[in-house]
């Protein structure tokens, strides 16, 4: 259709569609009036992903199936797309941010000669064009852009737009266009799969699990484990409970320990002394468990629950495995 | 073998940004400028590569006005051998579509075997560049490269990228362009004679006539800076332990998306 | 007249501080706690030209000038005191006068490998009787055909137990007193040459301060620096520059500790307020500064006047007393602003506290600057 939404499709490469679609497709028919649209690449796509895709609000999947399609390479792609663009002039195209759409995206767009914005974590129409928001600078400032024509070409952050609720049982309407795929220059000579190291280490760490004094003992770090292994997040510490040889000194947060800025802090049975404050004030989003609600950690946590941390790690840990459904 | 780095100046992580007057570009007063940490680590792979092979040339490239000689000279001290700067205001406000198109001029006049480019620069972080300076060459890229090696004969390269979950090694015919991931190398401190010897290594300076690219207008621009809006003040999660917890994962999902 | 760094000297000044803001930093509480050489940082300060900064490169220096050395010591000592002296010593005390005074042959041997930083050096004039009045010698030389015989004691000597030659200064003829005076290239591993002690020390606890003792210890001729009868002028010159070092040194410290005390000010509160709310604390931060600012412009006077090749001794004595004096000053009010926990060894103004003292004495004490300008100034040289 012509001044569709396409929203470029992440997939598992199982054939299925990765969950960050259904906020792209989302965001997609909001903007168009309901005319999002789904482009896969791929080697293989299964049924069940492609309904997937309908219920998630795809109006039609354009789908490239072939082999030569996976592993992604940008110089076989970018030509397959663009045929179709200017087949069917879509108004916009977007993706996720992952590795390969921040790279495909950018490619397409100077094939197509149109403007490309990454990252972005708002859209809006502002008359007859669209208008981006994006963090630039670190995420010290944002900026608003805008595309001088169409189409306006995107990756957006996960986690940011609004998941449209599925519409079950939508059957995908599918069009199988017949395209060139080239042979590209590049040949994979081998993938490596990551070997887990566990949790991450703290001051890499985008979430990061930390105890105090209220743990009352080495023994019971065991609880903010559990919890940090479902979330994936570094396990830090006060100095209270560093110095009581619970936990080894590289794992101390504040002046004289680690300085961390996570995108999350949960700090449980922490008073939030200035030192400690010192190593994770910049942390994007702090939360705070402490049974004490004149505790000083409060004053600057985004979140806070007062109360026993011995239940609420527990009912925090259950919590977090059934959103992550784990 | 010629390899080419493109690098961009911007401002220092640690300084602090103001939006400026027309509300469309940072103040630039007091700003330490630096070389964008990912650039770093492309100049780094480029000096490693010629070094293993004993031979080579490798050259660096700035799109900026002239304070962006200090980055090229920073380059050149820690060990490339020359540096073009292209300072024209018609590219004042390039996008990084007119910047692709910039260095896709520059590459062509300088056929490098390789382009290595950081993944993206920290300023506006939008990382398109490289992809799109490869659609422009016509060439093969390979995104957060992780590692890299070049056969003996200088005609391929075995590069590691890094995808979600573990690493893909492809094998490339050059000419092609790279980007360098954080872990691809640790970049070297320019050495005294290096920061010595760089005055003495040449800067060419091109402007748009040189590179035949047209001045045009920026395909996306921006519109407005803004501030970010201020923290808003902390939430004390009441009821019981069950429901706070509930609450507490919908909230950080929900409205602070940290999860 | 202009007061700005070179675009060259802004790039030393980067490298130094970012080497010592990733490399020495992290580890110098460390160091400092277990007096520990640290070897693998000076070795890269070596491989990046820091040793021999003002060498020229066919001697295997970097070929800068003074102002590019007092700025990288500077950015050094504002991470770690101890490693700045380090540095100084082996660019200041020994590679330059060997430079200046040596041989071909002298150069090849003790400053090619000096200057690169592969090997360290160090300067011996100290002695038990020896220390302001630096012309009291008692180390004999005596000659025994194309060798010295050398028997003495030398005492602080900084990287002393690290370094792989000394320039030690020896009476080769007692009656001619301080004209007597001549100065001995001296490599460790001769038979004789022996460092029986390391010194334990308040501050600088990394920096290794060793004692030397000379029995019969042989020498050759082609081993002294100039001729007979030279030593102390080679001495006195070498530390003219060596000042340069030690000032900046000082202001480095100065600045290192300034900079604790002004980020602790902002962060910590009493009486509702930031403590640096509170005026008094404002006034010794504004003192601090000044007084930083007026010390690191002294000291680049008196690189400035060493490059431009004019007189530069009494001005660099003026900003070795007034750098030294000033590092006292600043840490011992920068642990003033840190109240209780600046006396604490967690915190990292104490060390600075600790390593201040020892600019205030050593490479003539701040009497002994005194000394210096006030006979420059009334004439009697
Ligand atoms: C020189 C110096 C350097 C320092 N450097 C650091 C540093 O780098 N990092 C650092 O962290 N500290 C540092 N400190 C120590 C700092 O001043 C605090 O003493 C320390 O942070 C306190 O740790 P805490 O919050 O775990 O313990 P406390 O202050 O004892 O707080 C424990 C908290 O746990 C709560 N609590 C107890 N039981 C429970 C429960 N069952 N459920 C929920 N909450 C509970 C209590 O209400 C209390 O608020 C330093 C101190 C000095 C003097
Ligand atoms: C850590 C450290 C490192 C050192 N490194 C070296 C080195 O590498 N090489 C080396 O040769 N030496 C080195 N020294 C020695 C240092 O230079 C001497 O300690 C210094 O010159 C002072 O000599 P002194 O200790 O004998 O004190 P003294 O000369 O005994 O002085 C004692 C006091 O008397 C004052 N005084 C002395 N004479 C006069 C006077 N005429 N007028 C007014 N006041 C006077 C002094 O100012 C001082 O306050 C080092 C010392 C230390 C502690």
């Amino acid at each position: 259709m012509p001044n569709a939404f396409w929203c470029v499709v992440e997939d598992d490469r199982a054939g299925h569609p990765k969950k960050v679609m259904a906020e792209v497709l989302a965001e997609a028919a909001r903007l168009s009036g309901g005319r999002a649209e789904a482009v896969w690449l791929t080697d293989r796509a299964e049924p069940d992903g492609l309904r997937r895709l309908a219920e998630w609000g795809a109006g039609k999947i354009w789908l490239v199936e072939h082999p030569g399609l996976a592993p992604y390479r940008g110089e076989v792609w970018a030509p397959v797309v663009a045929g179709l663009v200017a087949a069917q002039a879509p108004r916009a195209i977007l993706g996720a941010v992952t590795s390969r759409q921040r790279e495909f995206l950018a490619r397409l767009a100077a094939r197509l000669g149109v403007g490309f914005a990454a990252d972005v974590v708002g859209l809006a129409m502002d008359g007859d064009r669209l208008v981006a928001t994006r963090p630039v600078y670190a995420g010290k400032l944002l900026a608003r852009v805008a595309w001088a024509r169409p189409p306006w070409i995107a990756t957006l952050r996960p986690n940011v737009f609004k998941p449209a609720d599925p519409v079950a049982g939508r059957e995908p309407q599918i069009e199988r266009p017949t395209v060139t795929v080239p042979d590209g220059a590049l040949r994979l000579a081998e993938r490596r799969e990551e070997v887990s190291t566990g949790l991450p280490e703290l001051s890499e760490a985008e979430l990061v699990v930390s105890g105090g004094r209220g743990l009352k003992g080495p023994e019971n770090f065991v609880i903010l484990e559990r919890l940090a292994a479902v979330i994936g997040a570094a396990v830090g510490a006060s100095r209270a409970a560093v110095d009581a040889g619970w936990r080894p000194h590289r794992f101390q947060i504040g002046q004289t320990g680690r300085t961390i800025s996570p995108k999350l802090y949960l700090g449980f049975g922490i008073s939030g002394a200035i030192q400690h404050l010192a190593g994770m004030r910049t942390s994007k989003l702090i939360v705070a468990v402490n049974k004490d609600p004149e505790a000083p950690i409060f004053k600057i946590a985004d979140y806070g629950i007062v109360g026993d941390l011995f239940e609420v790690v527990p009912a925090l840990t259950e919590e977090f495995k059934k959103l992550l459904g784990k | 073998m010629k390899i080419l780095v493109p690098v961009k100046q911007v401002p220092d992580t640690a300084t602090q940004v103001k939006v400026g007057q027309d509300a469309r570009q940072i103040e630039t007063g007091g700003i330490t400028w630096i070389i964008s940490p990912y650039d770093e680590f492309a100049v780094e792979e480029a000096l490693r590569i010629k070094e293993k092979r004993g031979e080579g040339e490798v050259v660096v490239v700035s799109l900026g006005p002239d304070r962006v000689k200090e980055a090229l000279r920073s380059a050149l001290a820690m060990g490339a051998d020359r540096a073009i700067h292209v300072n024209d205001p018609a590219f004042n406000e390039a996008d990084t579509l007119l910047t692709a198109r910039v260095l896709a001029a520059v590459i062509k006049q300088e056929a490098p075997a390789l382009v290595i480019v950081g993944r993206q620069a920290i300023d506006d972080d939008m990382g398109a560049v490289p992809a799109q300076l490869a659609e422009l060459l016509g060439w093969p890229s390979l995104y957060w490269v992780m590692e890299a090696a070049i056969d003996a004969g200088g005609r391929t390269i075995r590069a590691g990228r890094q995808v979600e979950g573990g690493l893909e090694v492809f094998e490339a015919p050059l000419p092609c362009v790279l980007t360098a991931q954080k872990g691809l190398n640790e970049p070297r401190y320019p050495t005294l004679k290096g920061i010595m010897g760089a005055k003495k290594k040449e800067i060419k300076d091109l402007r748009a006539d040189d590179l035949g690219v047209a001045p045009e207008s920026a395909q996306l621009s921006i519109v407005r800076l803004e501030t970010l809006p201020p923290r808003p003040p902390g939430r004390i999660i009441g009821g019981d332990v069950r429901e706070a917890a509930h609450e507490l994962v919908r909230a950080l999902r929900e409205e602070a998306k940290a999860i | 007249m202009r007061v700005e760094l070179t675009e060259e000297q802004e790039m030393i000044r980067a490298m130094a501080r970012e080497f010592a803001d990733k490399e020495i930093r992290p580890i110098a509480a460390d160091i400092d706690r277990g007096a520990r050489f640290p070897q693998e940082t000076v070795r890269r300060m070596g491989a990046l030209g820091l040793l021999g900064m003002t060498i020229p490169p066919v001697w295997g220096g970097s070929g800068a000038d003074a102002v590019s050395y007092a700025v990288a010591v500077e950015e050094i000592a504002k991470a770690c005191a101890s490693h700045a002296v380090v540095m100084s010593v082996n660019n200041s005390l020994f590679c330059e006068p060997v430079h200046k005074h040596g041989t071909e042959e002298q150069k090849k041997r003790f400053l090619v490998p000096f200057a690169s930083g592969a090997r360290i050096g160090c300067f011996a004039l100290t002695e038990p009787q020896a220390g302001s009045d630096a012309t009291n010698q008692a180390t004999l030389a005596v000659r025994d055909g194309d060798h010295y015989v050398v028997n003495g004691r030398k005492l602080f000597v900084t990287n002393g137990r690290e370094a792989a030659a000394a320039l030690v200064f020896c009476q080769t003829d007692r009656a001619l007193g301080h004209h007597g005076i001549s100065a001995l290239l001296i490599e460790k591993g001769t038979p004789g040459f022996g460092v029986p002690r390391v010194e334990d020390k308040l501050g600088l606890r990394a920096s290794d301060t060793a004692e030397f003792v000379f029995e019969d210890c042989r020498v050759p001729v082609g081993n002294r620096l100039a001729g007979e009868g030279m030593g102390f002028k080679i001495a006195m010159g070498a530390l003219d520059g060596g000042r340069i070092g030690i000032a900046a040194q000082a202001v480095g410290i100065a600045a290192g500790a300034w900079e604790l005390a002004l980020a602790y000010a902002r962060e910590r509160k009493s009486f509702g307020v930031p403590i640096g709310q509170h005026q008094m604390v404002q006034w010794m931060l504004a003192d601090m500064a000044t007084a930083i600012d007026a010390a690191r412009l002294l000291t680049l006077k008196a690189a400035w006047l060493k490059d431009a090749g004019q007189p530069f001794g009494t001005v660099a004595a003026m900003a070795k007393l007034f750098a030294a004096e000033t590092a006292m000053k600043v840490a011992t009010d920068a642990v003033q602003v840190h109240g209780g926990y600046g006396y604490i060894t967690d915190y990292p103004v104490e060390r600075y506290f600790r390593d201040a003292k020892i600019t205030q004495i050593y490479e003539g004490t701040s009497q002994i600057q005194k000394l210096v300008i006030a006979r420059a100034v009334l004439g009697e040289a």
